[in-house]
């Protein structure tokens, strides 16, 4: 059985693992899931962290990065993968090397309807946009999938995305919206 | 009253890209990515065949990741205004050493010459100045290219310059179409032997 989050710090291992891998930009459009995450990027001096109004502005940043020879990763929730769809032909045509990180909605004991859609098409929109995804059920595998991912991606020119499971992230974090108005 | 002067997009391209040094230049989609290879192809311009609305974020990326390289995006009306959230990505970062062209013929020139938004009036510099770029202005004289072309080289940045220029078709002059290609090139310009890295 997955751990309930709370007891183990994921996000931190993600942090050490992009910091691992040398990565030196980190963009994103915020997500509950993420917050901890975009903290500790925040309190790196060794990120450059970059807030965007869209998830595709990160394709065209993370490009532009290695144009100048850094590592950007990409951090987003699922309903991001849509947004991004056409600017993927920069990263997949051009071979520039790409991770991103998403936090998955609209499957386990979501909320909200309208999240329902992009959820549950995110991983077929990814593969069929010939992107490596990397599905992540429980909080104690996050380190050696995110490595994973970063060794395919700056070492094979690759595009990856590590799919986080709704499940994984725990539905604490959306029972605050449920009591919401 | 004389006539109002009519700028020609390949003369100020030209004209910007003179004597360019050590400047990065990254293209968007369609006619400026043909304006900048009629200046001449460079190992150390990407040049941008898709990815619309993408070019000044491409740009962005570049600049923070060469913080002492002068960065300039040369991209159309079109290509900006799908990107418009790219402005505000920018303004938030303020990168001192990044520059942003727009050659604004107020056409889509690819697909017909239709006419874009700024043809009714929007003014995209006007939108990159309330976004927080330290210099932003519309420039409609080719007695200002030289200008702009100082600052693009010396000006502390962000800044953004949106050309005046005539609608008109042009003979195609493509660089070379292969993206990975492309980066390669880039990257062993500018980072040696790095690149392979």
């Amino acid at each position: 059985m997955p751990k309930p989050a709370a007891t183990y710090d994921w996000p931190r291992e993600i942090h050490r693992t992009l910091r691992a891998n040398a990565v030196r930009q980190v963009s994103y459009v915020p997500d509950a899931g993420h917050k901890r995450l975009i903290e500790l990027c925040h309190g790196d001096k060794r990120m450059t962290v970059v807030p965007l109004t869209t998830e595709e502005e990160g394709i065209a940043l993370a490009a532009g990065a290695w144009l100048g020879g850094e590592r950007s990763a990409l951090l987003m929730q699922s309903s991001g993968v849509g947004n991004c769809v056409n600017m993927l032909t920069l990263a997949t045509h051009c071979a520039f090397p790409l991770l991103m990180l998403v936090t998955m909605r609209g499957e386990w004991g979501e909320f909200n309807p309208w999240q329902v859609p992009m959820g549950q098409a995110t991983r077929d929109i990814l593969e069929r946009s010939c992107v490596r995804a990397f599905r992540v059920e429980c909080a104690e595998d996050i380190g050696a999938n995110v490595d994973a991912a970063a060794k395919l991606t700056w070492n094979t020119n690759a595009v990856t995305a590590v799919l986080i499971a709704q499940r994984m992230i725990g539905t604490k974090t959306f029972e605050t919206f449920e009591e919401g108005p | 009253m004389s006539e109002p002067e009519i700028l020609r997009r390949r003369d100020v391209v030209s004209a910007l890209l003179q004597r360019r040094g050590k400047l990065l230049v990254v293209t968007g989609l369609g006619s400026p990515t043909w304006d900048c290879a009629a200046a001449g192809d460079h190992p150390l311009t990407f040049s941008l065949w898709g990815a619309m609305g993408g070019a000044c974020a491409v740009g962005l990326g570049l600049a923070l990741a060469q913080p002492r390289r002068r960065v300039l995006v040369v991209t159309g009306d079109g290509e900006m205004l799908m990107g418009m959230g790219s402005l505000a990505t920018i303004g938030a970062r303020r990168p001192g050493n990044l520059a942003i062209v727009v050659i604004d013929n107020e056409r889509y020139g690819e697909t017909g010459m239709q006419k874009s938004h700024t043809a009714h009036g929007v003014d995209l510099a006007a939108v990159a100045l309330a976004c927080g770029f330290a210099g932003a202005r519309i420039v409609r004289s080719s007695a200002d290219i030289a200008g702009v072309r100082a600052a693009i080289h010396g000006r502390r940045g962000p800044l953004f310059y949106q050309v005046k220029v005539k609608a008109e078709s042009l003979p195609l002059v493509m660089p070379p179409r292969d993206g990975a290609w492309l980066k390669h090139r880039f990257r062993e310009a500018l980072l040696g032997d790095g690149a392979m890295g």
